[in-house]
């Protein structure tokens, strides 16, 4: 092995954020107080330059580096450019919450980047052990962020219950992946995909408890019922900030690592994870959509609205073909911007003293502030899949799909349980617009906070409208 | 020229954003949109000088590509040729009259801004109406000003009356629009395209699906059946029987609306839209006795409803209605020039009547009934004086620009009535006994409003004045074109060659040939020996007789005729029906299907279903307990579910 077949260049996003994180992490702690603002400029920096970076270093097919444990792709280069903007975002809505409930530390911003580094390497890992590190890498900096506001109790308790339920998921997928290199004698994805059709008839069912325990470990990340235990508790436990950062970005690294090991890895057992996503699908779009209903907890019920549109992103893994895969990754992406977005809704109306968790929260909003009340207005049509909303072009993209591979009832009861989950969305619009305000203050943010809210809203209506950028990046990263 | 139309149009629209949208004062309000309006008009008179007077091509191209679908293309175009720049001429003058007007007309309203905004995208819409060169920019015209006039005629929206005008004169548009948007398919269907010159040129050369079958088994004239949708479309925005029930309503509006948008221009949006489309409809001499004998029926009979009003703006708003219908029967009878003609000459006659009426009723105090008025003359000096030159013109006295217009009509209407065409008879009947009523009614008004006793009460007397200049200028400025258009453009419109290339005759339907004109006074001089001329002398005279010289007959005809009296003033009852029978029977299978599909049946199944679903969802929450080893255990039973499937039921 020579220096060469490192491909380093390949992997400069990695090093750099990697470098920068560390050095982040050295300079915060030799910081005075006054300058503390320093590491969120420096964080926000690094992001922009991993961006940057990953923009330089997209590929226009598919590079192997680091000895083949390393992939980039397209649908890599596009998914983490993603993930950096949420970020991104992210940090820019959490700032003013964390400073006014005193714990705006460095060590905040240096977890969410050494989480979103094992994002990154999760999209990009090209062999089973690889995949692990990364989950790894980033479920430990999640359970750390969440653990941070440790005089809460309801913080502790939700990182402790994400901790031992992710520990349980770690094992699960860890001995699914012991199972295939048992079989298959290999780590390698590509090494995997064509072992698997070489293994003989009698070791099948060894291959398919391996499959079973893998798809079990990302359908706990995903939030797939009946691994979704743990998102209502946590979304609500956390802090809003924290929350914001979960509930977006590592659903794209989770969908990455689904169509790592579902689709590079085991393509020729696909027979046999459909039926299985089929099954956790219908659950996920049954429970999410129904619980949510009876939910008073804004955030509740965000999180049981994400595991219902973890139902409807598996739906075009499950159509199986690459235009359906393209579509599953247009539904995560889309999610994650109104995720990103709707947290950042609850951010924006708490402040020191008031958590704005629960629905009565936003009575009245449009007396209070038209402006966000519209902002609300547009994210909740958008996920309840208003046309012509981009919510709308998500669901309809993974619908169509599925129609062309003749599972049609599928469809047909995926429709039904979307005009159930129209409910709860609007009714926060109802809330907003119809209902008297009971407390009049002036909601106050920071410019940069107001700003990008404003953006980030407003992309998701301009997708809307103009979809088809996006769906053809979407189409370009499964090469079509 | 692209530029040029492009500001013409869009000035306006601009005028009306700023007024409407930013929180702009008075001044500001009316003097941007009053400037727009300025720039549009003077525009309109630069195209003029282009195309007619230096000769210039007509224009005809596309600005902006919308959408295309097949071979539909949905397209933003101008056509400018001799019968725009005339129309736009005419738009955009009167237009912005009544923009001055209406500085001194809503003066004291608090609506103000909101009302200079809503005229400017009038005229914005009126513009892409008669600008268009594609059937698609012509219905949104056709909407965008169906919606302004909506607006404006419930402007004061607290007057229960004045929604109840607005609704209605909605409606009925939406009836005939109805039929336009099904012609406008039906033109789709036959030719394929949508573009005004590319259907013409197909319709001349005859390729185009000849028949069709509406109801099985009978095969109809396309041509025929498009031509009359259509022409339902015009009869809905011209107010032609029997959709013509929404505009004396209409008068709920302010006065100057009444006078743009009610009488010079919105309303011969379909006489417009008829003459445009000339090479479509001399191929189908079954729609133009169809368009002739409407007209005809509206000509007369809303002309005698004119003679039981007692309601200022009622009277004049009847009139508009009968002189439509004058235009259309110059329509039927293929002289579209002829109705263009009238058409002009009327916007700015009966431009000049209504402001003249809102300036008596500005005098007094928003009093509309005649009843009330009486001997007005010495107070009023110039708005009698305007008025008298406005009732003139309309009854047609020889000089003055009405009696050329009207003429040639009759003119027109006898000549098809001598090559025999189907319905002409009663269309030349129709259109000579209207000017006896024509009038009558008009003198009436002039002589129950302006002569004669002082029947207003003591306090508007005292307060009795002429109205300021902002007011009686436009009055002034529309008089002058009311006494001397018709003159002047009697030989290049009707004679002439002026709408060659833009309007289409059948050589067989040619009324007027130029070799027949031997100038104006000679027109005038065979004009004074004809029956049109001495029906209207009788109509005046009449008129002085009942109302100057005997005023207690008009009662005694009242009561003697007392059967007539109520059905016209029951306005021969359509209202009454109407009401009844489509806004009751509507209004009738709404609650039933209400009471019956929609509380009983959605109702029950839907908030059953919805009680169903909160209930299950309150029950299931109870699943997620909390408890770690709870969570952790379900996990366990998803991984023991899924291995089951697949070891023992696969």
């Amino acid at each position: 092995m020579t220096i060469a077949d490192l491909n380093l260049a390949l992997v400069m996003p990695e090093i750099f954020l990697l470098t920068m994180a560390s050095l982040i992490l050295v300079i915060d702690a030799f910081l005075p107080k006054h300058l503390q603002h320093l590491s969120y400029q420096l964080t926000q920096g690094t992001l922009i330059g991993t961006a940057l970076l990953i923009v330089a270093t997209s590929p226009t097919g598919r590079v192997l580096g680091m000895d083949g444990l390393f992939v980039n792709d397209q649908m890599a280069a596009a998914l983490k450019f993603f993930i950096v903007l949420i970020g991104f975002f992210a940090f820019i809505y959490s700032r003013d919450y964390l400073r006014d409930r005193n714990f705006l530390k460095g060590e905040y911003f240096v977890l969410g980047l050494f989480a979103i580094l094992g994002m990154m390497i999760m999209i990009s890992a090209q062999n089973l052990l690889m995949i692990y590190l990364g989950l790894e890498l980033m479920s430990l900096s999640l359970y750390a962020m969440i653990a941070m506001h440790r005089d809460s109790q309801q913080a502790s308790e939700a990182a402790m219950k994400y901790f031992f339920l992710g520990a349980l998921a770690s094992g699960m997928l860890l001995y699914g992946m012991s199972m295939l290199y048992g079989v298959t004698g290999t780590l390698d994805l590509a090494g995997l995909s064509q072992a698997i059709t070489e293994v003989p008839k009698e070791k099948n069912m060894f291959l398919v408890f391996g499959l079973v325990f893998i798809v079990i470990g990302v359908a706990f990340k995903l939030g797939a019922v009946p691994f979704h235990m743990w998102i209502p508790d946590v979304y609500q436990g956390s802090p809003t900030a924290v929350t914001l950062f979960i509930a977006s970005a590592p659903k794209i690294a989770a969908f990455a690592m689904l169509i790592r090991l579902l689709v590079d890895g085991m393509h020729n057992l696909h027979t046999d994870w459909q039926d299985m996503l089929i099954l956790l699908s219908l659950l996920s779009m049954a429970t999410g959509n129904i619980i949510a209903i009876a939910q008073k907890n804004i955030k509740r019920m965000l999180a049981y609205s994400t595991i219902a549109h973890v139902g409807y992103l598996l739906l075009g893994i499950i159509a199986g073909t690459t235009k359906g895969y393209a579509a599953s990754m247009f539904y995560v992406l889309v999610y994650s911007l109104m995720t990103l977005a709707s947290f950042g809704m609850i951010i924006l109306l708490s402040r020191t003293g008031l958590e704005a968790e629960n629905i009565n929260d936003f009575k009245g909003l449009n007396d209070r502030n038209p402006w966000y009340a519209f902002l609300m207005l547009i994210l909740m049509l958008s996920m309840a899949g208003v046309p012509p909303m981009v919510g709308f072009w998500a669901k309809w993209s993974v619908l169509i799909e599925l129609v062309h591979v003749g599972m049609v009832w599928l469809a047909v009861v995926a429709v039904l349980f979307a005009i159930i989950g129209a409910f709860y969305y609007l009714r926060v619009v109802w809330v907003m617009y119809f209902e008297k305000a009971e407390d009049m203050t002036v909601i106050e943010a920071g410019m940069d906070m107001r700003l990008a809210l404003s953006a980030n809203v407003l992309l998701i209506l301009v997708l809307g409208l103009m979809p088809q950028t996006l769906v053809a990046l979407c189409l370009r990263a499964f090469g079509i | 020229m692209q530029n040029v139309a492009l500001v013409i149009v869009l000035a306006p629209l601009i005028g009306a954003i700023i007024a409407g949208l930013f929180k702009v004062n008075r001044t500001v309000a009316h003097s941007v949109t009053i400037g727009a309006v300025g720039i549009s008009f003077f525009l309109s008179l630069y195209l003029f000088y282009q195309i007619i007077i230096a000769g210039h091509a007509s224009f005809n191209e596309t600005v902006y590509t919308w959408l295309v679908a097949g071979n539909v293309r949905l397209e933003i175009g101008f056509m400018i040729d001799s019968l725009t720049v005339l129309m736009m001429l005419v738009v955009t003058f009167v237009s912005w009259m009544v923009h001055f007007y209406t500085i001194g007309y809503m003066q004291d309203d608090p609506g103000y801004q909101r009302f200079f905004s809503y005229i400017s995208l009038f005229t914005f819409s009126m513009l892409m109406l008669v600008m268009s060169n594609n059937f698609v920019q012509l219905f949104f015209g056709w909407e965008a000003v169906g919606l302004v006039s909506y607006l404006l005629i419930g402007f004061w929206f607290t007057r229960e009356s004045a929604i109840y005008a607005n609704l209605k004169a909605f409606l009925v548009n939406r009836v005939g629009d109805f039929g336009f948007v099904l012609g406008i398919a039906a033109v789709l269907m036959a030719f394929n395209t949508l573009s005004y010159t590319e259907v013409f040129e197909l319709a001349k050369t005859g390729q185009y699906q000849q028949t069709i079958s509406i109801v099985s088994g009978s095969e109809w004239s396309f041509i025929t059946v498009i031509c009359i949708l259509l022409f339902i479309g015009a009869m809905g925005k011209s107010a032609q029987f029997p959709l013509h029930v929404w505009l004396p309503d209409s008068m709920e509006g302010p006065t100057p609306i009444s006078a743009l948008i009610h009488a010079a221009t919105m309303v011969t949006a379909g006489i417009f839209m008829v003459a445009r489309m000339s090479p479509l409809f001399e191929l189908s001499t079954t729609a133009l006795s169809f368009v002739m004998v409407i007209g005809g029926i509206t000509a007369l009979f809303m002309g005698i409803l004119g003679l039981v009003q007692n309601d200022i703006k009622r009277v004049i708003a009847y009139s508009t209605l009968s002189q439509l219908g004058y235009m259309t029967v110059a329509l039927g009878v293929s002289a579209y020039s002829v109705g263009i003609f009238h058409l002009m000459t009327h916007a700015f006659f009966k431009a000049l009547l209504f402001l003249g009426a809102g300036s008596v009723i500005i005098a007094m105090h928003h009093e509309q009934d005649m009843r009330k008025m009486g001997g007005l003359k010495k107070y009023l000096p110039i708005t009698y004086w305007t008025a008298v030159i406005g009732s003139i013109a309309l009854c047609g006295f020889p000089f003055f620009s009405g009696f050329f217009s009207k003429d040639a009509i009759i003119e027109a209407a006898h000549h098809a009535y001598e090559a025999e065409r189907a319905g002409a008879w009663f269309a030349y009947y129709a259109v000579l006994l209207g000017v006896f009523i024509t009038a009558l009614y008009t003198f009436r008004m002039l002589f129950l409003t302006f002569h004669g006793k002082e029947r207003m009460d003591e306090h508007t007397r005292e307060h009795l004045h002429e109205s300021p200049w902002v007011v009686t200028g436009p009055l002034i400025a529309l008089a002058i074109p009311s006494i001397f258009i018709g003159m002047f453009t009697l030989e290049p419109l009707v004679f002439g060659h002026y709408f060659e290339g833009a309007i289409f005759v059948d050589e067989a339907h040619q009324a007027f040939h130029p070799e027949h004109y031997h100038g104006v006074l000679n027109f005038i001089g065979h004009g004074l020996m004809q029956l049109p001329f001495w029906l209207a002398l009788a109509g005046v005279g009449t008129a002085w007789f009942l109302y100057i010289k005997r005023p207690d007959i008009p009662g005694m005809i009242a009561t003697r005729f007392a059967l007539i009296h109520k059905i016209l003033l029951d306005k021969y009852g359509f209202d009454r029906f109407n009401d009844w029978f489509f806004a009751g029977g509507a209004r009738r299978i709404g609650s039933g299907l209400w009471q019956a599909g929609d509380v009983t049946l959605i109702d029950g199944l839907v908030n059953g279903s919805a009680k169903i679903v909160d209930w299950f969802s309150s029950v299931i929450r109870n699943v997620q307990t909390g408890f770690l080893y709870h969570y952790a255990f379900s996990m366990i039973i998803g991984l023991v579910v899924l291995l089951g499937w697949f070891v023992y039921i696969r």
